[in-house]
């Protein structure tokens, strides 16, 4: 007998299926590496700079280096459900919408997460990085951190989905309205790293942001899914 | 009531079970849906197919525009349940677009759309299917993964009937193969087992048999057949009337984004390849001579604002459709 499924249940089964997909065909994963390899290694060569400046602008480097890498990523999950129109079996299931977007965005999350994973060892042994303040602050920023890059990216994707030239789109509406979280993670990140200041304030920041953002996302989801 | 029904399994037909596709011409009008179903209206022991108590869908001066173009023109029309329509048209006549209105996929520009008794088409999600142009399937999961997935999204935790909907299309539910690997013909299968996994009561099929070979066409045609005496409503638009005719119960003739003809049946002049010129006498003769049926513009409703005509039907619970 059909009912109509609960958030959680597809939420699961939609995060499963991207999972799958992701391993399978590693579109994103690859992508998302290479790119943000490159840009720490460029950066590397282009500066060469002390354990002291490093602490300065690595916050900086580190957080951009994401977030461009991010991009790629959220236009990788969302153009795979264009293949074949696979959004549209969706958009004709009595699946909430909201499951879709939740889905998309725990899935971007551990994508993104692993790249800071493979990530960081390699910008520490770059940039000569040791932090000053506790790490495991930095632990906090980075989660809070990736979870606001992808919970708007997630949902300005798929506003841009439709668009003729998503890939140039989405860093126009994206990066304007991150730049509050940009600001907050790379001022906390700088603040650990040189133990200057309290990056309590940033952190808070970030938290709010996050709820901000995914409330609105949650409650807008629909009419972007279902936008023609 | 049949067995399926009371229970409230769906019903998948296996192609073994419907055997070979009917033949010999377009049935008798009389013969269409009486199968022996009851009407799915609560209280209504009629036949499906000549129950009166709602159109499984209505239309009513449905007008959409992609920008400045016009692909529906003020359509307006009612559907009884559990039957079998094909919706006939040369390219860019509004065959899609019509379905895709239908269901929900695209909101009219005008006009109201009532599906299973509801203008909340997503409140009636659960009860149809819809195959599209495109399989709407994922290239990199196996035709059983991605039928586990889009159950699931119908509220179905069920291996057993996803596996049944597969061999219902005649395919090797235990096949491995990611469908990316599947020939065209074997994509447009799952695609027609995705839509009916959940045992929808109405389905919409868009061009079902492009580029399958004619054997499994009209094994799919006889499935359709199947499913119709079952109960369900099924729209099939599609280029190839023929593979249509020996099950088809009503075609539906569009025409520049106008509904220009309903006939019982496909009348022989539909049969062969579509052409401009049966359209443009369609046009100068909306009720061609010797047609066994063609709705008036009463029949099948106008825009005016008028009160509409009793919905199809013979069984007396008659209601009147909503203007």
């Amino acid at each position: 007998m059909t009912s109509t499924p609960s958030l959680w249940t597809i939420t699961r089964r939609t995060l499963a299926k991207d999972l799958r997909l992701e391993w399978r065909s590693k579109d994103a994963i690859n992508s998302m590496l290479f790119f943000a390899l490159l840009v720490v290694v460029i950066f590397s060569f282009g500066f060469d700079p002390t354990a002291e400046e490093s602490r300065k602008i690595a916050g900086g480097l580190l957080w951009v280096a994401i977030l461009f890498a991010t991009v790629v990523a959220l236009n990788q999950t969302w153009t795979r459900e264009l293949r074949n129109q696979v959004l549209d079996a969706y958009r004709l299931s009595p699946a909430p919408p909201q499951a879709l977007f939740l889905a998309k965005t725990v899935g971007n999350f551990i994508f993104v997460t692993i790249l800071e994973v493979l990530m960081v060892p390699l910008f520490v042994v770059f940039y000569n990085l040791r932090s000053v303040g506790p790490v495991w602050q930095l632990l906090v920023v980075a989660l809070l951190a990736t979870w606001a890059l992808v919970v708007n990216g997630t949902f300005f994707a798929a506003l841009s989905i439709r668009t003729r030239s998503r890939e140039i789109m989405l860093p126009l509406i994206l990066f304007p309205i991150s730049i509050p979280a940009l600001l907050a993670m790379v001022d906390a990140t700088t603040s650990i790293l040189t133990g200057d200041n309290s990056p309590v304030f940033w952190i808070r920041l970030l938290a709010v942001y996050d709820l901000v953002f995914t409330v609105v996302g949650l409650l807008l989801f629909e009419p972007v899914l279902n936008a023609e | 009531m049949n067995e399926e029904q009371k229970t409230g399994a769906p019903y998948l037909p296996q192609l073994a079970d419907v055997g070979e596709a009917p033949t010999g011409g377009p049935h008798p009008p009389s013969a269409r849906g009486r199968s022996g179903v009851s009407c799915r209206v609560p209280g209504c022991e009629a036949v499906v197919g000549e129950c009166g108590n709602a159109a499984a869908v209505s239309v009513r001066d449905v007008v959409r525009h992609f920008g400045r173009f016009a692909a529906l023109r003020g359509i307006t029309a009612d559907f009884a349940p559990g039957r079998l329509y094909v919706l006939l048209g040369e390219n860019g006549a509004g065959k899609t677009t019509l379905l895709r209105v239908i269901a929900g996929l695209l909101a009219p520009s005008r006009g109201t759309v009532r599906v299973l008794g509801s203008e909340n088409i997503r409140a009636v999600a659960t009860r149809f299917g819809y195959m599209g142009h495109a399989p709407l399937l994922y290239d990199e999961m196996s035709a059983l993964e991605n039928l586990e997935y889009f159950a699931a999204l119908y509220g179905i935790d069920d291996r057993d009937r996803c596996l049944q909907a597969i061999r219902t299309v005649g395919l090797d539910p235990t096949l491995q193969r990611r469908v990316g690997q599947y020939s065209q013909g074997m994509r447009q299968r799952i695609s027609l087992a995705r839509a009916i996994v959940h045992g929808p009561e109405l389905l919409f099929l868009d061009e079902p048999f492009s580029n399958v070979d004619v054997r499994s066409a009209k094994q799919m045609t006889t499935l359709l057949a199947t499913m119709r005496d079952q109960g369900t409503t099924i729209f099939v638009v599609t280029h190839q009337a023929a593979l249509m005719e020996p099950v088809a119960d009503e075609c539906i003739v569009l025409d520049a984004g106008r509904l220009i003809a309903r006939e019982i049946g496909i009348p022989p002049r539909l049969l062969t390849p579509y052409l401009a010129e049966e359209s443009a006498a369609l046009r100068r003769h909306p009720s061609p001579p010797g047609a066994p049926y063609l709705p008036q513009s009463a029949d099948v409703g106008e825009a005016t604002g008028a009160p509409h005509p009793p919905v199809v039907g013979e069984c007396g619970n008659k209601t009147e459709a909503k203007p």
